[in-house]
């Protein structure tokens, strides 16, 4: 936070050992913690939701119920029908991002999603896994790919770079937005907080000036939230972009 | 088409960031002290760092797992119930609905049915009150037509009596009246004549 005149507005994404020796050991920081919370929170949600299995659900099973839906037609509306099979990762994956980015919202939380380790090893798992299919779908076709179809030949030796780059800066830029705005919204956060703490050592007319930033950390909230959200349904969704790709014939 | 252009958004947002993050890492790589002061992310000498993928990776497969294995066929067992329930629920009520239509469809048949049996029974009745009226009245006017031809027949036998004697009374009074304005006694041969003559005369 604020150190003397400073802020440090990056000290919050430090990753420390929970668990005393044991978490120093395991290398288990906050981050796969929030993970294990994440996940947890996913399961209980839908477990607890689905547990009346009524015909007629209430409050809790009609979320959950809605959340299945809204993946299921996600997937099977992007990739076809071949997304029912890629609806359970498309779920977790989405659900584990979702909740790991409202988690950070919380105060003395994590946003593990703002790690771009983290980021980069969900995305590139999302790059293998569109690899892997597409090799198994169209076989040595996947390559044909990277030469746009009625584009002059002459142009292969421009084309086809271009084209090997733009695939392969997929896993960057999947990440990195993710951990680009996971970022920005936590360091405007500890920015803000900052400056109320700064403006309120100024005296009384500090102290009133200090209330402003407060104002704009609760509007930076709801702008998280949107963002938070946002960005694992982008996420998702160029997954499953991906996916169609890859199942495409 | 929404969806297209969303599409198009997201691929022309993806290569915008595409190509500020493939600089991001090269400069976070050329400043190696600048990274580790700065950015706690790009310190990938902190052994945590790593191990936060390594962890990631085992609880996401695990959530996987549970999710595909249990969670999610969870609620697609309860939806495609309730899928299941709905489409049982509403085949019973269109079979209801076609047993009431059947039913509805009975009913005015019977009713059509009952319409025309009774105004079958109204025609017969009016039919049969006809012809009975029809025959009360053809027996009265044979009844009448028979009591006028008596009644013609007595006439005609008063008419020809009353004619029959006309002469004779003719006769007599003729007579009578010779006897009386003359006081001679026609004789009856010549009255009668006469008579007969002048009745002849008259068609009588």
């Amino acid at each position: 936070m604020a150190a003397g005149s400073s802020i440090d507005a990056l000290g919050q994404f430090e990753l420390h050992p929970v668990l005393g020796a044991l978490g120093e050991s395991l290398r288990f920081s906050q981050s796969p913690m929030m993970m294990i919370v994440a996940a947890l929170l996913v399961l209980a949600f839908l477990y607890v939701g689905m547990r009346p299995a009524a015909v007629v659900p209430g409050r809790l099973q009609a979320a959950a119920e809605m959340c299945y839906d809204f993946i299921y037609n996600m997937a099977v509306d992007t990739i076809g029908v071949e997304g029912k099979a890629f609806f359970p990762f498309v779920f977790t994956l989405f659900f584990f991002i979702l909740a790991g980015n409202y988690l950070g919202l919380l105060p003395f939380s994590f946003a593990f999603t703002s790690h771009i380790a983290v980021t980069l090893a969900l995305a590139l798992m999302v790059f293998c896994l569109s690899i892997i299919v597409s090799l198994k779908v169209q076989g040595a076709k996947f390559f044909a790919h990277f030469m746009p179809a009625g584009a002059p030949k002459a142009l292969a030796p421009l084309l086809i770079p271009i084209e090997i780059l733009s695939f392969l800066s997929r896993p960057v830029s999947l990440s990195i937005r993710l951990f680009a705005n996971m970022v920005a919204g936590h360091v405007m956060f500890d920015m803000f907080a900052a400056f109320t703490i700064m403006l309120a050592g100024l005296g009384f007319f500090g102290e009133i000036i200090a209330v402003g930033p407060v104002v704009i950390n609760i509007a930076l909230m709801a702008l998280e939230l949107l963002v938070g959200a946002l960005q694992a349904y982008v996420f998702a969704i160029l997954t499953c972009i991906y996916l169609r790709e890859a199942v495409a014939h | 088409m929404a969806r297209a252009v969303m599409y198009n958004n997201i691929r022309r947002a993806k290569s915008f960031v595409a190509s500020s993050a493939l600089a991001l890492p090269l400069m976070a790589m050329a400043a190696p002290g600048a990274r580790a002061e700065g950015m706690p992310q790009l310190d990938f000498g902190n052994p945590y760092v790593i191990g936060q993928v390594i962890w990631g990776a085992g609880i996401f497969l695990v959530l996987y797992l549970l999710l595909s294995r249990s969670a999610l066929p969870r609620v697609e067992k309860v939806l495609s119930l309730r899928r299941q329930t709905i489409e049982t629920d509403l085949g019973i009520a269109h079979k209801a609905k076609t047993r009431a239509d059947e039913a509805v469809d009975d009913l005015h048949a019977a009713r059509r049915k009952a319409l025309a049996d009774a105004q079958a029974n109204v025609d017969k009745v009016v039919e049969e009150a006809r012809l009975a009226a029809a025959r009360q009245t053809e027996e009265m006017n044979a009844r009448l037509a028979a009591e006028i031809s008596d009644a013609e027949t007595r006439i005609a036998q008063a008419r020809t009596q009353a004619l029959a004697s006309v002469r004779e009374i003719s006769t007599n009074t003729a007579e009578t009246l010779i006897n009386q304005l003359s006081g001679i006694a026609a004789p009856a041969d010549y009255v009668t004549a006469k008579v007969g003559s002048a009745a002849a005369a008259r068609g009588l």
